[in-house]
C-alpha cells in the first residue's frame, strides 16, 4: 500500500462559506508532506476531515485503504494540534503522564503490564530528548519543551502517520529549527509519514519531501525544490494572491 | 462517638456512608475540577433537591413507600446529568450555561414540591445541610453499590477519562469514544452527588468535590498524586466533621466543609512558608 491517504474531490462548506473546493491529493507512505496555505485556506479543515473530527460533505477520503467513514483509528494515525499550546497550564500532570495518554488506544480489558507501558513512555521521551523532564509538571515547561512532550505523546503508540497542525506556534525561533530536525528524524529513522501544516512556507521547504499548497483548492503538489526555483510571480499564481515567502537566515 | 457508633446502627450507617463519600466525591471531583466543571456539582445537587422534594411530597400525599425521597433524588440527579450533557452539546460555545439552566429548574421544582408538601419540615432541613442520623441500612447499600460502580468504571477507564480531561481533541483522534465516556462520567457524578447529600446536604455537596481537590492541587506533582491527596483531605474532613458535628449538634455539612476550608487554608500557608524558606536557602 503506497498511499496512506487518498483525498478525492472533497468540497466543504461552513454554512454558506466554501472552505474547500474539489480538493484531491494523495499522501504516500514514508513521505514528509508540508501542507501550506494562507490563513483561512482550509488547511485545518482538510486535516479535521482526515482525522474524522469533521464530517465529510462531498467527495471521498480513504485512510489506509478504507473509506474514512469506516476507518477506526487504532493507533495508526496520531496528531499534534495547534491547541496543544493552549491547554490549561495549571493542569496537575507530569510530562510522563501526558505521554501516557498516547497509549489509550492500546488499552482494553486485557492491558499489557505497567512495565511495558513505562518502557514505551521512556522510549518516546528519550526520542524527543526530554527524558530528564519526565517528572516535571507540564505547565512548568517552556513552549518548545511542551511541544516535544506532545510529540512524544503522539509517537508513543508507534503510529504510521503523524499529522501536525501548526506545531511551531508558541515555540521561539531558535527552537523551531531543532523542532523541524526532530521531525525529519522521526520521518527518516522511524519511517513515520508526516503531514506538517504550516503557514510558514520558507522554513519548511528545506525539510519536507513533498509540498502541498492549498488555498480552497490544491494549487501545487510536488517537489519543494521545484517550487523554490520558481519566480515569485509563478508562485503567486499557484499559491494565491497573498503569498509571502518568509526567508530565515541562520 | 465511638461508643455511639458501635451501639446505634443509624450512626454506624452514617459513618460508613461518610467514609465512602469522602473517597468518591474527591475522586470524581479531581476530574471535574481539571475539566473546569466545578459548578456542575451545584447544578446537579439542586436538581437532586427537586427529586428529594418530589419524594417527600409523594410520601406525604400518597404514602408512596416503595420510593423514598433518596431514590427520587437519585433519579432526578441522573436525569439532570443527562440534560446538562445534552445542553452542553446544544450550546457548544457557551457550555457553562447548561449549569445555571439546570440549577434554576432544580430550585424552581424544589420550591413547588416543598410548597405542595406543606412547607419546610425537619426532613428537608436534613437534606439541605446534612445529618448524622439520616442513613438507613438500605441507603447505605445503595451508596455501597454506587461506590463499587464508580470505582470499577474509573479503574477501567482511568486513561480515557484522564486523556479526555486534558485534551479532548487528541483523545477523540486516538479513538476514544468521547460521547459515551462523557455520559458515563456525568451519571457517576450524579450518583455520587445523590449519595453525598445524605452526609453534607444539597447546599454543600459541591464543596466536598472541590475543596479537597483545590487543596491537593497545591502540593501534588502529578495527576495521580492529586487524586490520592484529594481523597486523604476528603476523608480527614469527613471524619473530623462528623465527630464534631455529632458532639456540637451541628449538621455535619457545616463542620465538614469548615474542616475542608481549614485544611485548604493551612496548606496554602504552609506552601507559602515552604517556598519562602526554599528561596531564602
Amino acid at each position: 500500500m503506497a498511499n496512506l491517504i487518498t483525498v478525492n474531490g472533497v468540497t466543504h462548506r461552513y454554512d454558506k462559506h466554501k472552505v474547500l473546493e474539489d480538493v484531491s491529493f494523495t499522501i504516500e507512505k514514508g513521505s514528509f508532506v508540508g501542507l501550506v496555505g494562507p490563513n483561512g485556506s482550509g488547511k485545518t479543515t482538510i486535516i479535521k476531515l482526515i482525522l474524522g473530527l469533521e464530517k465529510l460533505q462531498k467527495g471521498s477520503i480513504e485512510a489506509f485503504g478504507k473509506p474514512i467513514e469506516k476507518f477506526h483509528n487504532k493507533g495508526h494515525v496520531s496528531f499534534v494540534s495547534q491547541k496543544a499550546n493552549s491547554f490549561s497550564r495549571g493542569f496537575p500532570a507530569t510530562a510522563k503522564e501526558v505521554v501516557s495518554m498516547g497509549l489509550t488506544s492500546k488499552v482494553s480489558l486485557l492491558r499489557p503490564t505497567t512495565k511495558k507501558y513505562e518502557y514505551l513512555i521512556f522510549e518516546a521521551l528519550d526520542r524527543v530528548n526530554m527524558m530528564e523532564y519526565a517528572n516535571h509538571n507540564i505547565g512548568d515547561l517552556s513552549g518548545g519543551q511542551q511541544q516535544r512532550i506532545f510529540i512524544a505523546r503522539a509517537i508513543v503508540n508507534n503510529p504510521s502517520l503523524l499529522i501536525l497542525d501548526e506545531p511551531t506556534v508558541g515555540v521561539d525561533t531558535e527552537n523551531v529549527e531543532q523542532f523541524y530536525q526532530l521531525l525529519s528524524q522521526l520521518n527518516e529513522e522511524l519511517g513515520i509519514t508526516l503531514i506538517l501544516v504550516s503557514h510558514d512556507i520558507g522554513t519548511i521547504t528545506t525539510h519536507v519531501t513533498d509540498l502541498l499548497c492549498l488555498n480552497k483548492s490544491v494549487h501545487y503538489h510536488g517537489n519543494p525544490s521545484d517550487f523554490e526555483h520558481m519566480t515569485d510571480e509563478q508562485r503567486s499564481k499557484i499559491y494565491g494572491h497573498d503569498m509571502h515567502t518568509i526567508t530565515h537566515d541562520h | 462517638m465511638l461508643d455511639a457508633i458501635l451501639n446505634f446502627e443509624i450512626l454506624r450507617n452514617t459513618f460508613y456512608t461518610g467514609l465512602i463519600v469522602g473517597l468518591l466525591a474527591p475522586l470524581l471531583g479531581t476530574f471535574i475540577v481539571v475539566r473546569r466543571l466545578s459548578l456542575i456539582a451545584d447544578g446537579l445537587s439542586h436538581v437532586t433537591l427537586a427529586g428529594i422534594s418530589f419524594g417527600l411530597f409523594m410520601q406525604k400525599k400518597y404514602t408512596l413507600l416503595a420510593l423514598t425521597p433518596f431514590h427520587t433524588g437519585i433519579i432526578f440527579s441522573i436525569i439532570g446529568a443527562i440534560v446538562i450533557e445534552n445542553l452542553r452539546g446544544v450550546y457548544k460555545a457557551f457550555q457553562e450555561i447548561a449549569i445555571p439552566i439546570t440549577l434554576s429548574i432544580g430550585v424552581g421544582l424544589s420550591v413547588v414540591f416543598i410548597a405542595m408538601a406543606d412547607g419546610i419540615n425537619t426532613d428537608i432541613y436534613a437534606y439541605l445541610f446534612g445529618s448524622v442520623a439520616a442513613v438507613s441500612r438500605s441507603d447505605l447499600y445503595l451508596v455501597l453499590f454506587t461506590a463499587v460502580f464508580v470505582i470499577v468504571v474509573i479503574t477501567f477507564l482511568y486513561k480515557e477519562l484522564f486523556a479526555l480531561s486534558f485534551d479532548e481533541e487528541f483523545a477523540t483522534v486516538s479513538g476514544i469514544r468521547a460521547k459515551i465516556i462523557h455520559y458515563l462520567f456525568i451519571i457517576m457524578t450524579a450518583l455520587v452527588i445523590a449519595a453525598s447529600i445524605r452526609i453534607v446536604g444539597v447546599l454543600l455537596v459541591s464543596a466536598l468535590m472541590t475543596l479537597p481537590v483545590a487543596t491537593a492541587m497545591r502540593i501534588a506533582k502529578s495527576f495521580k498524586q492529586t487524586i490520592v491527596y484529594s481523597i486523604i483531605f476528603g476523608e480527614v474532613a469527613v471524619i473530623i466533621g462528623l465527630i464534631t458535628g455529632y458532639y456540637l449538634e451541628i449538621p455535619p455539612g457545616g463542620t465538614i466543609v469548615i474542616t475542608s476550608a481549614i485544611l485548604l487554608g493551612l496548606t496554602l500557608l504552609i506552601k507559602k512558608w515552604y517556598l519562602a524558606y526554599i528561596y531564602k536557602g
